[in-house]
């Protein structure tokens, strides 16, 4: 185990350089400096004189060489640096916006999840009828529909017509959790349609299997079966599938944070993203890519410690 | 109109006439292949499916209006089908639909012609742009495709046929694009490339290749060493005829239920960029802008909600309608993946 899990830790290394070679050619080699120079500055017409002190005073004139070496370091360190655009430390701003994020990130997650669970259940349970018919059918027509206009829409539906607050913005501490009804009500809406259909082919792959025709045969009830037999099995992939989403669940609510107010790294990142600040992109791009990468270790890990049928070679 | 023009204007026409021309011939000859024919005799026993591939053709009939354009002289722009048919005269600004004055106006003027859909806050015709909007959704959903699903096919049928080092590495090239959440290499990739839409088909076509390799690259594995492989390598196939030859039609059910996945997904994404502020840019018709911009008219007085509900309600029925056509053809083609 121990050496599984060495070996599996050892594997995201190359990955990571990988990822940082990638977004230095990205960010340092496709542009000039003067580009980046003139677009960071795009509203006010730069001239030569401004763009040259633009580049010179974020260090975009040094060597590429250097650059190159700042850079791996960066991601050695997580010392990202200044903000081009505000002069912020980006790292204090990573750490201010990680709670409020992680906050949201697990409060959606839990409740898509166990909303998406639940009616897997139901329909698998009730397969074939109708009842499983429109769960499936309403699961599609909700993953069809933008999360910008569920967010829109419940903003003005509890703003507006039910007068209802607060409509926006963030608390720390328990105080703060009414805060976070609206933007997980959203997260489950727009979210679980994709966890409903995915868990109930789960639950069904089992359901054919040999040992559900065993359990049936010696007359066990069809709700034990599911309850006692195929969930426990259907637990595999599904947990599974599941933490590989928890990363891109961190930066993922980007559209829920900014419209809700939430001062985390995906309202950091889209601020940043609105004044071309490429330094603050470039370190969340690397953090993003550092959670996925980590949680899909983590579903590795967890696939091989819940499956005794996968082998630990 | 001179003749000079007339070739000017059929020359503009050839791209789309031909574009589509290909998409029917293309439909109308598989129908023929005995491994199709039954594919499509299990979709047109679905009635949901043949729903999916009404709608859908009549987006794709839209689009098709909206790529047929002609000037009638040299300094006159050149307008669509679309623009000749829907295009109506500016209000001075919102007006519901089928309403007879402005709304939001202290004093309310009376319109200068019928909005079906309305108006919005410059006095733009709202059905004009939504069908505006058809063209763009097809435009990013087809070329990221165009880009993803030849670098995808083609590293992957390699990577899982000749495996080696080959294999090892794109396994590591998808890896490590896999690793960077997509939303941040879209953002990222449109941000370096500047926005447009050209730029951000390619973000989209260089993120979306990985799940697509992963797969194709999966079922090369399997195909590899069966039989009828096996057979065409003894007779002396080539290592190329083997792939696209053998292989590949073998492949295309997958490649054709991820993309028709790919392309209803591409359009959601579309809507996130253009509220991140990457998106296409003012100057193209997109849903994605509509509903943006249309953020803040339902809290107006009185509410304008027409923008919004209508361009989302498009932009539903078309990812509806895909996502329903891959359910269907994921039942259609491979009965072994059916979840009934």
């Amino acid at each position: 185990m121990i050496r599984y899990l060495a070996r599996r830790v050892l594997y995201t290394i190359p990955t990571l350089i990988g990822v940082s070679l990638l977004t230095f050619l990205l960010f340092f080699m496709i542009f000039s400096p003067e580009t980046l120079a003139r677009r960071n500055l795009s509203a006010k017409n730069p001239t030569p004189a401004q763009i040259d002190r633009w580049v010179h005073e974020h260090g975009y004139d040094r060597p590429k060489a250097v650059l190159f070496k700042q850079h791996m370091q960066s991601m050695l360190t997580f010392d990202f640096g200044e903000s081009d655009k505000t002069k912020d430390r980006i790292m204090d701003r990573i750490k201010a916006g990680a709670f409020p994020s992680l906050e949201l990130g697990a409060l959606t997650f839990g409740f898509t999840l166990l909303v998406g669970l639940a009616l897997a259940i139901v329909a698998a349970y009730l397969r074939g009828s109708y009842v499983d018919a429109a769960t499936m059918g309403i699961a599609v027509i909700l993953m069809s529909i933008p999360i910008v206009v569920y967010v829109i829409g419940v903003q003005y539906f509890f703003g507006k017509m039910l007068r209802y607050g607060p409509l926006a913005g963030y608390a720390p501490g328990p105080d703060g959790l009414r805060f976070m009804i609206l933007p997980v009500l959203v997260a489950i809406v727009s979210g679980s349609g994709y966890y409903v259909r995915l868990y109930r082919t789960f639950l069904l792959d089992e359901t054919s299997q040999d040992y559900v025709r065993t359990a049936r045969a010696k007359g066990v009830s069809e709700r034990a079966v599911l309850f006692k037999h195929v969930l426990k099995n259907a637990m595999i992939p599904v947990v599974t599938t599941t933490v590989a989403a928890i990363p891109s669940l961190v930066l993922g609510n980007l559209v829920l944070e900014s419209f809700f107010g939430i001062p985390g790294l995906g309202n950091y990142l889209v601020g940043a993203i609105g004044t071309q600040d490429f330094a603050v992109v470039r370190a969340m791009v690397y953090l993003g890519t550092l959670l996925y990468v980590a949680g899909l270790l983590v579903t590795d890990i967890l696939y091989a410690v819940l499956d005794p049928r996968v082998r630990l070679t | 109109m001179t003749a000079g023009l007339l070739l000017h204007n059929a020359w503009a026409n050839a791209p789309p006439v031909s574009i589509a021309g290909v998409l029917v011939w293309i439909v109308m000859r598989s129908r023929r292949e005995p491994l199709w024919a039954e594919a499509y005799r299990r979709l047109g026993r679905s009635k949901r499916a043949l729903g999916a591939i009404f709608v859908l053709s009549l987006c794709g009939g839209i689009v098709f209006l909206d790529s047929l354009s002609w000037q009638g002289s040299r300094v006159e722009e050149p307008k669509t089908v679309v623009d000749r048919l829907f295009d109506r005269p500016f209000e001075r600004t919102y007006s519901e639909p089928m309403g007879s004055a402005t709304v939001g106006e202290v004093t309310p003027h009376r319109l200068l012609g019928k909005h079906v859909f309305g108006t919005d806050s410059v006095g733009k015709d709202v059905f004009y742009k939504v069908l505006k909007g058809f063209r763009t959704a097809f435009a990013i959903g087809g070329l990221a495709c165009l880009v993803a699903v030849p670098i995808a096919v083609t590293l992957g049928l390699s990577a899982g046929y000749f495996g080696g080092v080959i294999d090892d590495v794109v396994q590591y090239t998808y890896t490590v694009f896999g690793s960077i959440p997509d939303i941040l290499l879209i953002v990222a990739l449109v941000l370096m490339l500047g926005q447009g839409l050209s730029s951000i088909c390619l973000a989209m076509g260089l993120t979306s290749w990985v799940g697509l390799c992963r797969l194709v690259r999966g079922e090369t594995l399997k195909h590899r060493d069966r039989e009828y492989v096996r057979s065409a390598r003894a007779l002396g196939a080539s290592h190329g005829r083997i792939l696209v030859v053998h292989i590949l039609p073998n492949l295309l059910p997958v490649i054709i239920i991820s993309v028709t996945l790919l392309f209803s997904g591409l359009a959601l994404y579309e809507t996130i960029l253009a509220y991140l502020g990457v998106g296409v840019g003012s100057n193209f018709g997109s849903w994605g802008n509509m509903i943006d911009s249309a953020r803040d008219e339902l809290t107006r007085d009185p509410s304008v909600w027409w923008n919004l509900a209508f361009s989302s309600g498009a932009l539903l029925v078309m990812v509806l309608s895909l996502n329903v056509l891959a359910d269907a053809l994921r039942d259609a083609i491979d009965p072994r993946l059916r979840t009934e």
